[in-house]
Parts: structure tokens; sequence; C-alpha cells
């Protein structure tokens, strides 16, 4: 009898959650979909399902209309750019925090924290000015420098809680060992950190690929991201269901497979370690 | 000797993070308060005076700002309250023995890893759209006439459209937390004859007070800047329907040039965020200790 009600409680639940999960995704698959369809099937009431006229011609258009390889390696640069400057910045320091604290350490921390909290669009009038007159508007380089500061918060926390589990123990064994500290880095502590390194970057790269308050803002079209050649498809003469279709699934791919990836760090790393 | 080298070291390495970040907070802070004080527009320029506090009147009697706080409120409160009473139940259930839960999972974390611009766009056009959107076509299934969205109820598709990407952040964190709970506390409870809803008071809830506040916190950080939404659909109307403090701020900026009233409103932003960002602090704080 138990074991019948088990099975029974097991069934319900599997449909249930796959039931709500097929609905959560089902925007997502529905954009996928109507990237292959042409655009008055995209647009035709009512909509059809699997049975449509297969195509890949919006793929092909999106990328000789709008030149959309030039706004992916646009998207490739700043949100890999800013990642990589941000980890170099941040390694050093978390490493400094983990390892040798001393009493102001916790303070210093939650001071970076803070500094993550500020709106964006609190200093939008000054960054903006500035931009301007350096010429950085619509710059790479401009973008690479401000997700990399936006960044930098995260990165460290990330980094300073995966340090922090490195046993202390180790350490003190290499030194005993007559390790130097160049040989304690690359053959003792390089090889544990590696997977919170690792995380840091993916769960980095995802937000920095997802901007969009600063990619918007500072960014029109040479410098401009998938974000920002996204957004041109909000105009009326813009619309093309299939088309815009094409260029989103092309644009949420790859950040979508890095993104199941690195679920548990997500969670790490967004709550700054309160939940894990 | 080799302690005070270490500390030296550790110190050299930690200065060049800290020195950027406090450039990073005070300059752009500061010169957002010199300009607040300012009048400042880029249509007339050299026409720099200073003001006083004439700005944050400006600001904060503008009823255009009244009408941005009430959107921003309503914005965060319901999507806070849509993501978490949606979110426990959604956590409790892929909690369950579920078939294929990973896969379950790929399916519920997904709209998080999307750009803000696409599901914003993907939301308006082939799921909202009045006439041949997916909603407006199930609805004349029934035979109801289909809403027009973001004409008639603006914000509410706004809401909808943020609900759909902050949902699995709260599944997901409430998950990871109810993952963490211990088996024996639940089978002790229900040996002692507890049914499965004083289980879920007592026991359950109480767990999940702490990843809740987290919850909160860290989402209302992120929906009192909410901009790219509002951005490509709505662009904050009809009206003023749909603008909330962050897009109003960004309108006077970059669409009409009032540099003064964009920083003062922006300094009011900072002051918003400052008061949730006390608490969080605190929490994770507490937690760092520990």
């Amino acid at each position: 009898m138990a074991r019948m009600a088990t099975t029974r409680r097991v069934a319900i639940s599997t449909a249930a959650a796959w039931l709500f999960g097929f609905l959560i995704f089902f925007p997502i698959l529905w954009m996928g979909l109507a990237s292959f369809k042409t655009e008055l099937e995209a647009f035709a009431v009512p909509p059809s399902f699997l049975f449509f006229h297969w195509t890949m011609e919006n793929y092909a258009t999106v990328q000789e209309r709008s030149d959309y390889l030039h706004h992916a390696m646009n998207s490739i640069i700043i949100a890999g750019g800013s990642t990589l400057i941000a980890l170099l910045i941040a390694i050093p320091a978390a490493w400094s925090m983990a390892f040798s604290p001393t009493k102001r350490t916790k303070d210093v921390l939650l001071w970076m924290l803070s500094t993550k909290m500020m709106p964006p669009v609190g200093v939008l009038v000054p960054i903006y000015l500035i931009y301007k007159s350096f010429g950085l508007l619509d710059s790479r380089i401009g973008l690479v420098f401000i997700l990399c500061l936006g960044n930098l918060p995260i990165v460290i926390w990330m980094l300073f809680t995966y340090f922090k589990e490195i046993p202390r123990d180790i350490l003190e064994a290499a030194r005993m060992d007559g390790a130097t500290i160049g040989r304690e880095l690359i053959y003792v502590l390089t090889p544990m950190a590696i997977p919170g390194l690792a995380s840091t970057l993916l769960l980095n790269l995802i937000l920095a690929w997802n901007e969009a308050f600063w990619t918007l803002n500072l960014s029109t079209s040479s410098a401009a991201p998938l974000t920002t050649f996204i957004a041109s498809y909000s105009s009326p003469e813009g619309l093309f269901w299939a088309k815009l279709s094409a260029a989103s699934t092309l644009a949420i791919a790859p950040i979508l497979v890095l993104g199941w990836f690195s679920q548990k760090q997500l969670v790490r790393g967004l709550t700054f370690g309160a939940v894990k | 000797m080799a302690t005070r080298q270490t500390q030296f070291l550790a110190r050299s390495l930690l200065t060049p993070a800290v020195g950027l970040l406090f450039i990073w907070m005070i300059v752009p802070l500061a010169l957002t308060i010199y300009f607040s004080t300012l009048h400042y527009s880029l249509l007339d320029p050299g026409s720099e005076s200073f003001v006083g506090l004439e700005n944050f009147r400006y600001f904060l009697t503008d009823p255009a700002f009244l009408a941005s706080l009430q959107n921003t409120l309503v914005l965060v409160g319901s999507v806070l309250a849509l993501t978490i009473l949606l979110g426990i139940p959604l956590a409790l259930l892929m909690d369950q023995p579920v078939i294929g839960r990973n896969f379950v999972r790929l399916m519920v974390i997904a709209p998080f890893f999307v750009m803000p611009t696409v599901s914003a766009l993907v939301w308006k056009n082939l799921l909202m759209h009045p006439v041949s959107g997916l909603f407006a076509w199930l609805t004349s299934l029934f035979g109801l006439t289909p809403i027009d969205w973001f004409n008639d109820v603006p914000l509410l598709a706004v809401i909808l459209i943020v609900t759909w990407q902050w949902l699995p952040f709260a599944t997901l964190i409430l998950l990871t937390a109810l993952q963490s709970l211990d088996e024996e506390q639940k089978e002790a409870a229900e040996m002692d004859g507890a049914s499965a809803v004083s289980t879920f008071i007592y026991v359950t809830l109480p767990h999940l007070a702490r990843p809740i506040t987290v919850v909160i916190l860290i989402e209302t950080i992120f929906l009192l800047t909410v901009f790219a939404e509002i951005f490509v659909t709505t662009g904050g109307g009809p009206g003023l329907q749909t603008t909330n403090i962050a897009f109003l701020i960004y309108s006077q900026a970059l669409i009409q040039f009032d540099v003064g009233s964009a920083s003062a409103g922006g300094l009011v932003a900072v002051v918003i965020a400052n008061v949730v960002a006390f608490f969080l602090v605190r929490i994770v704080g507490r937690n760092l200790e520990a």
C-alpha cells in the first residue's frame, strides 16, 4: 500500500513539475520556433505550432541586413574584457582578504558590497557627461571599463567566499616543507582555487553579457553589443517577428548554455554567500 | 619581520581594488551632488548657475515624480509578492521526488539568463500583441475579447514580464535552501503525527525565513532600477503609466537634457536604494561572522 502511494506521489509531482517547468520555459521555446517561420507565419492567427514551413532564411537575413556578427563580437569583447580585467584586479584583493585578514577586512568587504547597491541611474548624468567629453560614448573600451567596475564587487565577493574555503592547514604544511611563496601559489593554491575562479568567471560573463542599463545608454551603433542591437527591433518600423526571434535566439543561446552550467554558483554569487 | 612583510604584501594586493571602487563611488556621486545644485541644461550651454536646492524642489514637486514613485512601488511590490508567492510552491514541488528533476530545473531557471531586451520584446510582440499574440489567440479560444496589454494595463504587462525574469531566481534560492533542510527534522515532525500542513508551517517556513529575506532584499535592489524592459516596450507610457523613477531620471537627463534636475532625481534614487542596502548589508554581515 505504502509503495503504491509513493509511486502515485512521484507520478503526480513529476507531472506537475514538468507542466510548470514547461510553462515557464515556453516563451523561449515559442521564440525559438518563430525564428524558423516566415514573417507571415510568425504573425498568423491561429498560430501554427510545429506544422509550418521551416526556414533558415531569417538567420541569413539578420546577418546580411544588420551585421549580426559585428554586434556579437562587441558583446564578446565587452563581456569577456570586463570580466577578465575584473578578475585581474579582484584575485589579489580577495586573496589578501581571505589569507591575511585584518580586523578591518569585514568592513572593507561590506563597503565593497555597498558600492554595488548604488543605483546606476544615480550616476548616469556624470558618467554620460564624462564619457561625452572624453569621446568614450559608443566605444567598446568605455563599456568594458564601466561593466568591469560595476561587477567588481561581486567578483571580489565570490572569490573571497571560495578562497575562504581553502583549508589553511595545507598552506602551512607547504610552508613547513620549505615552499616559497611562488611555489606555494603555483603548486598548492592555484589547483584548489580553479573551480572557484571558473565559476566566478562564468557568472560574471553572464551578468556582463545581459547588462542592459549602461549598454543601452552608452552605446548606439559601432560599439553596440547584442542588448542594444536587439533593442533596435523595438521601433515600429523594425517590427519583424521572425527576424527578431532569430536575432534573439542567437543572442541568448550561448549564455543559456553557460548559465545552465553555473546554476549552483549563481545562487552563491548573487546572494553574496548568504545562501549556499 | 615575516609578518610585517606579509602584511605589507597583503595591503598592496588589496589597494588597486579598493582604490578603483573608491574612485568609482566617490567621483560620479560627488559630480551628481554638484550638478544637482546647478541650473544646467545641455540644450542651453553656458548658462550654468548655482540654484541651491531648487532642482530638488522642482523634482520632488513635479507630478511626474509622484506618479513614477507610485509606479516604482507598485512594480517592486507586485514582482516581489508574485515571485515569492509563486516561488515557494514551485520550490516545494521541485523538492519532491520528481523524475528528471535536473531537466525541469533547467527549464525553470532559463528565463533568468535571457537578456532583458529579448524578454521584453518577445513578451510584448509574440505573446502580448492584441491581434497576433499567443495570449490573444488563447483568450479568443474561450470566446473572450483579447486584452490590449500595453494600452489597457501597461504597468501590469511590465510587471508580468519582470516577474517572469525573476521567478527563477526566487525559486532557485528557495530550492537551494529547502535542500539544505534536514530531512530528519521533517521526518521527526511526521512521526510525531504532524500533518503536511503543520510541518510546512512550523518546520519548513521558519527555515525559509532567511532565504526569503535575502530574496526580497536582492530583488528589491535590482527591481528599483528596472530600465531596459520599460525602455523597449512602453518608453514610460502611455502618458506616465509605466514611468518608474529610473526611467524618469533617464528621460530628464538624455531626452530633456536637464542635467540639474536629473541629478537631483539621481540622488533621490540613491537615497531610496541606500535604505534597502542598509538592511541587506546588515544581514550579509551577520552571516560573515557565522
